[in-house]
């Protein structure tokens, strides 16, 4: 029944990221915050909900966004992806994992959303890309990944509190 | 009787020896000998008094500790509550200011009908140049419909949901204007970037810009009005005119602040015209 708790974090973290976050610029790359809480919730141990929060966070950006719905879908599906081969096989440490997430799922999403407007024949030069928007946007998460992977991992532990030793 | 005598006697003597002293005193006669009885009754009071007062704020200072900090805790709130009154009073000012720089461009223009908008959020993706506004279909606002503030031309919707809609600035890469150059006497068309930067194409190379040029839409192709202000071009540098290109190619400085958008208009009795059934099928 916790589990609900997704649908109200998920809708404020969206108007958050419209209403504040994005107008938080760095040259021209902004922070992402639905993609740094998702990152920080599928490094969550017992967390089985990564998935499902991955497609309403896609969902809820791709209505805002002028960027096609997939394209965030399948970004943060990607990021979930990530965490989960990170958290199984690579490190005990979260706050590596967190930071190597946060970095290559900033960058994938942004490869995603350069070749989706490529494709639609907008015209992006791609050093603008690497240099003015996706390095930048990496920092800014980067920097948000620290507090809000504090704040699910408190979130997690209250949706799913572990079980008592008697 | 005798007795009576005496003691009238004596109560007379007396009451004269009072008034005497006393008639003595008041003619200054006594004045030494007063001050120095006045005088040493003074100093026992004010000893008296200000050991009195000193054992008294011994005993109701913590008393008056307490009133005092609980006073000035009552205080410090007000002050905080003024503060925020005062903050919410400048964002009203802020926001007058800026209907008032709208209903004078409204005024200056009666050919259009606009409606009035908050900018509510941005775009959530880095690549994209896009705003919220707290205006949809319930208002009236159609897909296509040009957006502009006081200073100038911001950009047109792009999507309407009920109570709110989506703007693409002129700024986003995907955006296209038609703009006529007012000095050159040229066409153009005026193209975002994805770092926020606006750049006139298309300008043939018998036009002759100059630095200052007032950039204005053309209403070719009937996406916006005619003659809404869009920008200066910027520098004799940015001007750029190469022997083998077809066109000229400069930078262009918006007149609108993108960043500072709060309030914008949006022209609802402006009908764009959709081109794609007369574009050429492959």
């Amino acid at each position: 029944m916790r589990n609900l708790i997704a649908i109200p974090a998920i809708i404020f973290a969206v108007i958050l990221q419209s209403a504040m976050i994005s107008r938080i610029y760095l040259l021209s790359g902004i922070p992402d915050l639905p993609l740094v809480m998702l990152a920080a919730w599928a490094l969550q141990d017992d967390v089985d909900s990564s998935w499902h929060w991955a497609v309403a966070f896609g969902l809820m950006v791709g209505f805002v966004s002028g960027i096609p719905w997939y394209v965030y879908v399948m970004g943060y599906a990607v990021v979930v992806a990530l965490a989960q081969v990170l958290q199984r096989r690579v490190w005990q440490a979260p706050l590596l994992a967190m930071f190597s997430v946060t970095f290559l799922g900033t960058v994938i999403l942004c490869l995603i959303s350069f070749l989706v407007l490529r494709i639609s024949n907008v015209n992006i030069p791609v050093g603008d890309v690497f240099g003015l928007v996706v390095l930048p946007s990496v920092l800014l998460n980067m920097l948000l990944a620290i507090p809000v992977f504090a704040v699910m991992r408190d979130l997690s532990r209250w949706v799913y509190p572990s079980p008592e030793v008697e | 009787m005798r007795n009576l005598f005496s003691r009238t006697l004596q109560t007379t003597i007396i009451f004269l020896i009072a008034g005497g002293v006393v008639a003595l005193a008041l003619g200054g006669y006594f004045s030494s000998a007063s001050n120095v009885f006045t005088g040493s009754l003074v100093n026992m009071q004010t000893w008296f008094s200000a050991r009195f007062t000193a054992v008294q704020d011994f005993l109701t200072a913590p008393r008056d500790m307490a009133s005092l900090r609980q006073r000035n805790t009552e205080l410090e709130s007000e002050v905080a509550e003024l503060q925020a009154q005062v903050i919410q009073l400048q964002q009203q000012v802020g926001d007058t200011q800026i209907l008032a720089a709208l209903v004078d461009f409204e005024r200056a223009r009666p050919e259009n009908t606009y409606r009035a908008a908050a900018v509510i959020g941005r775009d959530p993706s880095p690549f994209l140049h896009y705003i919220m506004i707290n205006r949809g279909s319930n208002d009236g606002i159609l897909r296509g419909m040009p957006v502009v503030t006081d200073q100038g031309l911001v950009g047109r919707v792009d999507a309407v949901i009920a109570d709110a809609a989506r703007v693409q600035l002129i700024t986003d890469p995907a955006s296209s204007v038609n703009v006529h150059l007012q000095n050159a006497e040229v066409d153009a068309s005026l193209s975002g970037s994805v770092t926020g930067e606006v750049t006139l194409g298309l300008i043939p190379q018998k036009g002759n810009l100059e630095k200052g040029d007032l950039v204005l839409t053309s209403g070719l192709g009937g996406g916006y009005p005619a003659d809404l202000i869009v920008g200066q071009i910027v520098g004799d540098p940015d001007v750029q005119t190469r022997d083998f290109d077809l066109f000229q190619r400069a930078k262009v400085q918006p007149v609108v602040d993108f960043n500072q958008l709060q309030i914008v208009l949006i022209i609802v009795n402006f009908k764009p015209v959709d081109l794609d059934p007369l574009e050429p099928t492959p």
